[in-house]
């Protein structure tokens, strides 16, 4: 079995879900011979440190076009991946160019598509994905069909990274003439939100807080954590609605979905619609002073304890702990 | 200006759900059923569109759902689209969203006119797919920007602001185009009472497979074989004491028995 993985990359840096795939696409089949597909411009540095992962073939297609994300120059792009790799699986970050391509994918090649998977099972020649569904209220199970391309775009998380190998496979280069009609739509401009902290969706841990912290000022203490933890900083919708915090940090249902290695949840009540966006995080800690909160439900460690006293605490125990 | 909404039925965020004992769907019983959230956002943006005064000929909305999904049409009736498409047939029932995005394309290639911007939510919260925008982008062979949080119009020109990991991407596109509608482009309102009243008297079109020739051809890619309540997590351990023993435990418990520290 031939498995393309979608090698994502925006200014040069590989997408931390990247190295995930190779174990993902392992675990689907154990002698599976894994391509990897890399689009964007000027991508030698991020090919070299691809090379190091164990990939039979890796194609590259480097074009001025595919500088910024637009999807219909990358799914041409990726489609003239997919005719020289002819794989039966193609593997994408559930990310937001990943579920943003893929279905573009699908529908230019008539595959068979599953989004956010966190398990597979072959059987025979279909293979049937597990995905979160109703928020991650219940789960799955899909097949896809046997007779077609299949295509997954795998929850961040979910597989541990592989690590690097000596392996050094070439790129080869793919030339694609983009049609002038696909070339319609301009990104203009990537602007950076984090200013300078990291994103919920890229951090193996997320410190967030509720409407409990009252205010912007006192979210100061989640960030000086955060420093501490090189972790990035979450919120409840009611925390951003009150201006504590941009929406581009909200975590839930109308936010962002996270699935971080250690998800801290300060003064933050456990309202579905926020279990919606942080369920899937592998161990979930809540502060909140009050025991019946349902964060507590979904979550492996509670302090009821007040966040106030409790994050300065946190911060310089984690401190002792790294050597920070 | 021509502006297609395209929504879907699904259950109230805060609904409980419960597998049924087919093992393939879930309790329906009393289950509270509204339009889709993100799809509120697209059905505002055309009106908002309209009321700002860009020159907008018509919205509709369009759905494929079963005999109850009417109820949301009448909504974005409410709301002040103009008329509504119900595509209602057991026969294209489906989760497969690449199936049902190809019929939607079909059913929109079939009106008399073109639409110059189609909107669709990001993701239905039923299925959490995310994939039918996209998809039906790509079978009507126009651009599309997904996750959209902001957007402006003025003549055929187009600029839409989207949200991606860490960062806004700034698109622009002459129209056609279609974009999926995210939180933060705009407030859905409530339909009032008289609008409600209204709506009833506006048109509301039922497709069949039969009014869609051509629809046999497209088939499934996928099946939904089972579900299953998700995977229990292991119970709340509560760290005990004054907050400063508390701190010093939770940190070696993530240390020495969580191992994410
Ligand atoms: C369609 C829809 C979509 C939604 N989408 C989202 C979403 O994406 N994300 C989201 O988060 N919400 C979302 N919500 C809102 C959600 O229902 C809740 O209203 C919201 O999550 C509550 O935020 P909160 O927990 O910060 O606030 P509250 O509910 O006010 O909870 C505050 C918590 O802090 C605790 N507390 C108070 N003081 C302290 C203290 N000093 N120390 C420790 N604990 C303290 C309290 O016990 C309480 O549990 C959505 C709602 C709807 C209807
Ligand atoms: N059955 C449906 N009928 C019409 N539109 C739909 C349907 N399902 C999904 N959509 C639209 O496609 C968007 C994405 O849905 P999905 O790909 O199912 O997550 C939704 O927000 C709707 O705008």
């Amino acid at each position: 079995m031939i498995i393309l993985i979608f090698a994502e990359q925006r200014q040069g840096h590989r997408h931390g879900a990247v190295t995930q795939l190779f174990t993902a696409a392992q675990a689907i089949s154990a002698d599976a011979e894994i391509h990897v597909a890399l689009l964007g411009h000027q991508l030698n540095p991020v090919a070299a440190e691809l090379q190091k992962y164990p990939a039979a073939k890796i194609y590259g297609v480097d074009h001025a076009e595919l500088e910024l994300y637009r999807p219909q120059p990358y799914v041409q792009a990726l489609d003239a991946v997919l005719k020289q790799s002819k794989p039966h699986l193609v593997l994408l970050p559930a990310s937001f160019m990943g579920r943003d391509l893929a279905p573009r994918l699908a529908a230019r090649t008539g595959a068979a598509l599953a989004t956010d998977c966190i398990a597979f099972t072959p059987q025979g020649d279909s293979l049937i994905v597990t995905r979160p569904v109703y928020a991650g209220k219940a789960t799955a199970q899909l097949k896809l069909a046997a007779d077609r391309l299949k295509i997954c775009s795998v929850r961040p998380n979910t597989f541990a990274a592989a690590a690097p190998t000596s392996g050094n496979s070439a790129v080869e280069k793919i030339t694609v003439n983009f049609d002038a009609a696909t070339l319609r739509l301009k990104n203009n401009q990537w602007a950076s939100t984090s200013s300078g902290v990291k994103d919920v969706t890229e951090a193996d841990i997320v410190v967030s807080g509720g409407r409990s912290l009252k205010n912007a000022d006192n979210f100061k203490i989640l960030y000086e954590l955060a420093a501490v933890l090189d972790a990035a900083v979450g919120a409840s919708r009611a925390a951003c609605d009150a201006g504590y915090q941009p929406h581009s940090r909200q975590v839930g249902l109308t936010g962002k979905t996270v699935t971080p290695k250690l998800y801290l949840a300060f003064g933050i009540d456990g309202a579905i619609q926020h279990l919606a966006g942080m369920r899937g995080s592998k161990c979930i800690v809540a502060i909140n002073t009050k025991k019946e909160a349902p964060i507590y439900n979904v979550a492996d460690y509670g302090c009821v304890a007040d966040l106030f006293t409790m994050a300065p605490l946190l911060k310089s125990e984690f401190q002792n702990l790294l050597g920070k | 200006m021509r502006i297609l909404t395209i929504v879907k039925q699904v259950p109230d965020s805060n609904a409980t759900i419960k597998i049924a004992a087919s093992g393939t769907a879930i309790e329906t019983a009393g289950l509270k059923l509204v339009m889709n959230p993100f799809d509120e956002f697209a059905v505002e943006q055309a009106i908002q569109l309209r009321e700002k005064g860009q020159p907008v000929e018509e919205i509709v909305a369009l759905t494929i759902g079963d005999d109850k999904a009417a109820e949301i049409l009448r909504t974005a009736l409410a709301m002040g689209a103009d008329r509504a498409l119900h595509v209602c047939d057991p026969t294209l029932l489906s989760h497969d969203e690449v199936y049902l995005a190809e019929i939607l394309a079909l059913a929109i290639q079939k009106q008399p006119q073109p639409f110059d911007l189609i909107l669709t939510g990001k993701q239905a919260i039923d299925m959490d797919a995310g994939e039918i925008g996209p998809a039906l982008a790509e079978f009507l062979n126009r651009p599309h920007v997904g996750a959209v949080v902001g957007l402006e119009i003025s003549g055929k020109q187009l600029k839409a602001r989207r949200r991606v990991e860490g960062a806004e991407e700034y698109m622009e596109v002459e129209l056609p185009a279609l974009l999926t509608c995210e939180k933060g482009l705009c407030e859905p309102r409530y339909p009032s009472l008289p609008n409600l009243m209204k709506a009833k008297k506006k048109p509301l079109d039922t497709l069949k497979a039969a009014d869609l020739p051509g629809v046999e051809k497209i088939s499934r890619r996928s099946e939904l074989v089972a579900m299953q309540p998700p995977a229990a997590r292991k119970g709340c351990k509560f760290v005990e004491g004054e907050p400063a023993q508390m701190a010093k435990e939770l940190v070696r418990l993530l240390r020495e028995e969580a191992k994410v520290v």
